[in-house]
């Protein structure tokens, strides 16, 4: 048997032995899990995962390698990977990497051989927590050590926007978008282009005043990692645009609109990270498939005292997953209309966007 | 789904004897069903031909009979039995054509027996080739060429304008009996004789020869309200050209990327709501392994062998939640 040349602790003194792949490096992450059963290529490269280290539940990752034209960012920040079985023989028609060789260029730790099944139990019932990746060599006492000390950053937006702004122009276009980039998922710009959508992409702090300077038709909220309370200048930002503009927020965005309009948000034990997440539509009693990936959901009750109206909520354990104030034109969801990775039976919330727009503009 | 109050028995027809078209799980969906039935309150007949089978073990159904698989016998035991619906979606597909031809020979309707599921329409959409070839031109899904033959010439002339290699399939046959390849013209003469002679209605579709492709399924269920899922998807180790029955599938598939994966779970869901399936059913497709290229090779209305091996890989009891 191959001797094992990685290992992972986690806070509680968890200890799992595994082999490395990617890149050979230390690094000490929020260790979170996720259930997709394909999209490992869009999971590793999507800027919500910042500072997170992924176990994939799944257990073969590797299989179909990585491809040039899905990645959903262009500089990956996602801490580690934790996997069952890595598999470096990809076999797909359009693989031009190895999953390990991605990581190890992006300079991304990777751990295999770790009974995934037995971790993901353990973060369901005692909840996400710290976790390091090292060499099997380093011991235990001091693993906890470095665990101990280390502060978890709440800087994840400002590190993953885009710093200065950047187009995505298409063919037929006829509205404007501005995105605000908290860490966007590039399927969505796609998914705005798709729709005749022109997208500029601007930085988390661009002022309201910039803003309206571009005169978009619609502003888009992006998704990213942290804590939405973290992130107060989007906060502000919508306070002063909500109204002006139809405005559509995914997740991190989504949070941001409840925080906004005066709502609440809390940290789930491990959070939702996956692609069959049920959502129940309130407004026509259908059951949408969903792709999911977040710490935090907005407190029912905190929503009640403002405009919002709940408009989504899984059917798993009744969280929000989707809002909308009509009179602003401004709704928001939980969960990941542009997919990728996951099912996409949600994509007409982008043609609910471009529908508002459209009316909006006619008056 | 609330409960349907006004039926209060259910005839169940099982899946007979073990061969391929009627495998051994299908045994494990009808075992599944009937005690899911049981347990909501209904009274369950059962009609199975095979005594070696869980199944017609006298705690699984209320009534069991052990009789010959046949219209003649199934007409009878609902003319005294008098169930007030009929479950034919279960049983593979020898429990779909008896459940078809009842339907046609006027029987459910003569005893007011409804039929449970996917109504007749729907299986006659899926089953009937020229049917299902229309349905997915309409919805802009890729289906292969293909002409129907109902003699040996019609066939070599559909064959020429299709060109070679092609695919023989024999309409209404169990596991696709009596199909096969033929790469010119005296192997499908050859051939031809034997499928028509196969199938019942005395059709041959000749298709275009696919071999190679990767073969794909995808298990979907849908329910009165139009909710529709995946249960999961497969992937047959070996390429188009080997038959399902003698293949290893594996679920869920291992060489599709997320947009595969997706692009196919689209087009299994667009299929069950154009054909408004209510209960389980088995999507196939062929994919082209070197590009996104591919096609819709046949729609099983109901729940299959792969359904039932589906089910245990995901631990989730198909034929349980479609009762």
């Amino acid at each position: 048997m191959k001797e094992f040349n990685k290992k992972i602790v986690l806070e509680n003194g968890e200890e799992y032995y595994g082999y490395g792949f990617g890149a050979n490096k230390e690094a000490i992450c929020e260790i979170v899990f996720n259930t997709s059963m394909v999209g490992y290529q869009e999971i590793v490269s999507d800027p919500s995962y910042t500072y997170q280290m992924v176990v994939m539940t799944y257990p073969l990752i590797g299989n179909y390698g990585i491809t040039d034209d899905d990645y959903e960012t262009k500089q990956p920040t996602i801490g580690g990977m934790i996997v069952r079985e890595y598999n470096d023989h990809p076999s797909n028609f359009r693989y031009t990497k190895t999953l390990s060789e991605y990581l190890e260029e992006n300079n991304i730790p990777g751990i295999s051989g770790i009974d995934t099944r037995k971790l993901t139990r353990s973060i369901r019932e005692k909840g996400s927590r710290k976790v390091i990746i090292t060499d099997i060599k380093t011991s235990k006492q001091k693993a906890l050590k470095q665990l101990q000390e280390y502060v978890m950053p709440t800087d994840a937006v400002s590190k993953v926007s885009c710093k200065k702004r950047w187009y995505s122009r298409t063919a037929n276009q006829k509205y404007n978008i501005v995105a605000v980039d908290c860490g966007i998922k590039l399927n969505i710009v796609r998914s705005l282009n798709k729709r005749g959508c022109n997208v500029t992409v601007v930085p988390y702090n661009t002022t309201a005043k910039q803003i309206e300077e571009l005169k978009p038709d619609g502003v888009f909220l992006s998704n990213g990692p942290g804590n939405p309370e973290d992130v107060t200048e989007v906060i502000k930002l919508v306070k002063k645009l909500k109204g002006k503009y139809p405005i559509f927020g995914i997740c991190l965005g989504h949070q941001i609109i409840s925080l906004a309009y005066g709502a609440k948000t809390y940290k789930l034990k491990f959070g939702h990270r996956g692609g069959n997440h049920p959502v129940l539509n309130l407004e026509n009693d259908k059951i949408e498939i969903t792709s999911q990936n977040h710490s935090y959901a907005v407190d029912e009750n905190s929503l009640k005292k403002t405009k919002l109206k709940v408009t989504h909520k899984n059917i798993l354990d009744n969280t929000i997953e989707g809002v909308e104030c009509k009179e602003d034109k401004i709704f928001s969801v939980q969960y990941h209309p542009e997919s990728s990775p996951g099912p996409q039976d949600s994509s007409y919330l982008f043609d609910k966007f471009i529908s508002i727009i459209e009316e909006n503009n006619r008056n | 789904m609330p409960k349907r109050k006004d039926i209060k028995t259910v005839l169940v027809i099982g899946s007979g004897p073990i061969v391929i078209g009627q495998a051994a799980e299908f045994d494990y969906a009808g075992t599944q069903a009937c005690l899911a039935l049981k347990e909501e309150g209904y009274r369950v007949i059962l009609v199975n031909s095979n005594p070696a089978t869980i199944m017609t073990d006298t705690s699984i159904a209320d009534k069991v009979y052990m009789e010959p698989l046949t219209i003649e016998y199934v007409a009878k035991i609902i003319r005294y039995e008098r169930p007030d619906a009929i479950l034919p979606g279960i049983g593979g597909q020898t429990g779909l054509n008896i459940a078809m031809q009842l339907y046609k020979k006027g029987v459910l309707q003569e005893c007011q027996v409804e039929l449970l599921g996917t109504s007749s329409e729907s299986i006659e959409k899926a089953e009937d080739r020229e049917k299902f070839k229309t349905l997915c031109e309409s919805l802009g899904e890729p289906v292969l060429e293909s002409i129907i033959a109902t003699s040996i010439e019609e066939g070599v002339e559909a064959a020429n304008k299709i060109g070679y290699p092609v695919v023989l399939r024999p309409a209404f046959t169990l596991g696709g009996t009596g199909g096969g390849f033929a790469d010119n013209e005296e192997e499908l003469k050859e051939l031809i004789k034997h499928s028509l002679s196969l199938s019942p209605v005395g059709q041959v579709l000749v298709e275009k020869s696919i071999k190679g492709y990767k073969e794909i399924e995808y298990e979907v269920i849908r329910d009165k309200n139009d909710t529709a899922i995946t249960v999961c998807n497969m992937e047959n180790l070996d390429p188009v050209g080997i038959h399902t029955g003698d293949s290893i599938v594996v679920a869920p598939s291992q060489t599709l990327t997320n947009k595969e994966y997706q692009l196919l779970r689209d087009s299994a869901l667009k299929i069950i709501r154009a054909l408004k399936i209510e209960g389980g059913c088995n999507v196939q497709f062929a994919l082209d392994p070197h590009s996104f290229k591919y096609y819709l090779i046949e729609v099983n209305p109901r729940v299959s062998r792969s359904s039932a091996l589906a089910s245990k890989a995901s631990r989730i009891p198909n034929s349980k939640s479609l009762c």
